[in-house]
C-alpha cells in the first residue's frame, strides 16, 4: 500500500499551502481563508438575521413579505446559482470588479442570514407567550420587550443551532472553488494540478482536513448543547420548586 | 452588456436544447441519487440496530464522515480520486459512458444516505418503547414488528426531515457541474459564456429550480398531512 507514505509526503511538501495558501507572496488561502470566510460570514449574517426574524414576525405585511420571499428563494435555489448571480450582479451594482473572496462573502452573508432568520424566528416563537405578556404588563414597549426579555432568552437557547449553521457554512465555502476563491479546496486543486499523478491522495487529504475541522466543532457544539439543556432543565426545576408553596397554600 | 431580453434567450434554439438537456440531467442525478440514498439509508439503519458493536460503529463512522466533509469535496474525491484507482478498462468504459454522471449519482447518493438514515433513526427513536413490546407480546416476529408496527410510525415521525433533505438533495445536484456534468446550472453557465446574457439565463434557471423545489416542498407537506393519523399529534 503506497497511499499512506505518499499522502504524508504530499502533506510534508504542501502543508503551508494548505494552511494559509500563498499568503506572504499572494492572497491568503487554505484553511485560514476558509475559517475567516465562515467566521465573517456568520458574524455578519447574524445581526441581519435578527432583523429579518423580527421583520418576519412583525404585524406589517410590507416587512413580512420581502423576508418571506428571500427565505423561500434561498431555500429553493442552489447556493451555486446564487454565487453565480452575485458574481455577475455585484460588479454591475457597485461599478467596479469585486475580488472572488468578497463575492463569496457577500453571497454567504445573504444565504446564511436567510437560514439563521428561520432559526431565530423559531427560537422566538418557542418561548412561552407569557413572557411577552408579562413584559408588556410590566410596561415594556413591544420592541423593549423583544430587546430585554424575549431576545436574550431566545438567542441563548439558539446557540447550538447557530453553531451548527457555522459548521454548514464552513462546508459551503467549498463552493467558492467554482469562482476561484483562494480557500482550502482551491489549494488542494493547485496541488493536484502540480502533481497530476496523485489525485486520490490529494483529495483524500482534503476530505480528512475538512473532517477534522468540522468533526471537532460538532463535538464541541454537542457539549455546549448538553450544558444548555442542563441549565434549562435546572431552571425549570427551580421554578417548579418555588411554585409549590404558592400552589399548596392556594389549594 | 446587452439590454434585457428574455424572449431572445428563450426562443434561441441552442438555448432551449441546452436547457432541456440540463433539466433532464438534473432530474436523472436527483432521482438516481435519491433512490440510492433512500435504499442505502434503510440498510444503514438496519445495520446500526444489529446487536454487534462493530456494525453500529461502522455506520456511525460512515455517517460522521459524510456529514462532516463538504459534499463538493466528496464529489471531487470520487471523480478525480477514486476513479483513478479503478482498473484501466473500467475507467475507459466510464469515460465513454458519461462517467461523470455516474460518479455524481454515487457521491451524492452515498452522502445523502447518511442524512436519510439519521432522519429515520431519530424517527424510530421517537416511537415509544411500549409499541415494540406490545407488538412482540401480540406475537409479531422481529421483522414483523418492525415492518408493520414500528417503521410506519418511524417514517411518519421522520417525514418533515426527509422532505427537507430531499429538497436539499435536489439543490445539491447542481454541485455535479463542478465535475463536468451538463446539468441545469452547468447549462446556463455555458450558455451565458456564449451569449453574454447572464440575467436572462440565470433568471430562467432560478425560476426552474425554485418551481421544482417549491413543488417538492408542497408534495412533501401533502404526504405529511395524509400520513398523519387521526388523534395523534
Amino acid at each position: 500500500m503506497s497511499v499512506l507514505p505518499s499522502m504524508i509526503e504530499i502533506v510534508r511538501d504542501n502543508w503551508l499551502l494548505l494552511l494559509v495558501g500563498q499568503y506572504p507572496n499572494g492572497p491568503l488561502g487554505g484553511i485560514a481563508a476558509t475559517l475567516i470566510l465562515s467566521v465573517l460570514g456568520i458574524a455578519l449574517a447574524f445581526p441581519l438575521s435578527v432583523v429579518m426574524a423580527l421583520a418576519s414576525l412583525s404585524p406589517w405585511r410590507a416587512l413580512r413579505w420581502p423576508v418571506m420571499a428571500m427565505v423561500y428563494v434561498t431555500r429553493g435555489v442552489p447556493l451555486l446559482l446564487i454565487i453565480l448571480w452575485v458574481y455577475f450582479v455585484l460588479p454591475l451594482l457597485i461599478g467596479r470588479s469585486v475580488p472572488a473572496f468578497a463575492t463569496m462573502l457577500v453571497t454567504l452573508v445573504g444565504y446564511e442570514a436567510a437560514f439563521l432568520s428561520e432559526i431565530v424566528r423559531a427560537g422566538i416563537q418557542a418561548l412561552p407567550t407569557g413572557q411577552m405578556d408579562a413584559a408588556r404588563a410590566l410596561g415594556h414597549s413591544r420592541l423593549g420587550a423583544m430587546r430585554y426579555v424575549i431576545l436574550p432568552q431566545a438567542l441563548f437557547n439558539m446557540i447550538p443551532s447557530i453553531l451548527s449553521q457555522f459548521v454548514s457554512t464552513i462546508k459551503e465555502t467549498t463552493l467558492g472553488y467554482i469562482i476561484n476563491v483562494p480557500e482550502l479546496t482551491f489549494a488542494a486543486g493547485q496541488i493536484n494540478n502540480r502533481l497530476l499523478t496523485k489525485p486520490f491522495e490529494v483529495y483524500f487529504i482534503l476530505a480528512i482536513s475538512y473532517f477534522v475541522v468540522c468533526w471537532t466543532l460538532t463535538q464541541a457544539i454537542n457539549m455546549v448543547e448538553r450544558r444548555i439543556t442542563m441549565r434549562r432543565t435546572r431552571d425549570l426545576a427551580v421554578s417548579a420548586l418555588t411554585a409549590i408553596p404558592a400552589s399548596a397554600s392556594g389549594g | 452588456m446587452k439590454g434585457f431580453d428574455l424572449m431572445a434567450v428563450l426562443l434561441n434554439p441552442e438555448f432551449s436544447r441546452m436547457l432541456v438537456h440540463g433539466v433532464k440531467m438534473t432530474f436523472i442525478i436527483f432521482i438516481g441519487s435519491w433512490l440510492l440514498a433512500m435504499s442505502l439509508g434503510i440498510i444503514l439503519l438496519a445495520v446500526r440496530m444489529l446487536p454487534s458493536r462493530i456494525a453500529s460503529g461502522f455506520v456511525a463512522i460512515y455517517v460522521s464522515y459524510h456529514r462532516n466533509v463538504p459534499t463538493l469535496v466528496q464529489l471531487m474525491l470520487w471523480y478525480f480520486g477514486i476513479s483513478s484507482l479503478l482498473p484501466d478498462s473500467l475507467q475507459m468504459w466510464l469515460g465513454d459512458h458519461s462517467g461523470e454522471a455516474v460518479f455524481a449519482v454515487v457521491a451524492l447518493g452515498l452522502c445523502q444516505a447518511a442524512y436519510f438514515s439519521e432522519d429515520q433513526r431519530s424517527g424510530l427513536r421517537a416511537v415509544p418503547r411500549g409499541q415494540w413490546e406490545a407488538a412482540r407480546a401480540l406475537g409479531h416476529s422481529y421483522v414483523g414488528a418492525m415492518a408493520y408496527i414500528l417503521l410506519p410510525q418511524a417514517i411518519r415521525n421522520a417525514m418533515p426531515a426527509l422532505v427537507n433533505h430531499t429538497v436539499s438533495l435536489f439543490k445539491n445536484s447542481s454541485l455535479a457541474m463542478a465535475i463536468g456534468v451538463a446539468e441545469l446550472t452547468h447549462a446556463v453557465k455555458e450558455f451565458e459564456n456564449q451569449s453574454f446574457r447572464p440575467f436572462e439565463t440565470y433568471l430562467i434557471a432560478t425560476i426552474v429550480y425554485l418551481v421544482c423545489s417549491l413543488l417538492l416542498m408542497w408534495l412533501g407537506h401533502n404526504l405529511e398531512q395524509r400520513s398523519r393519523m387521526a388523534g395523534v399529534v
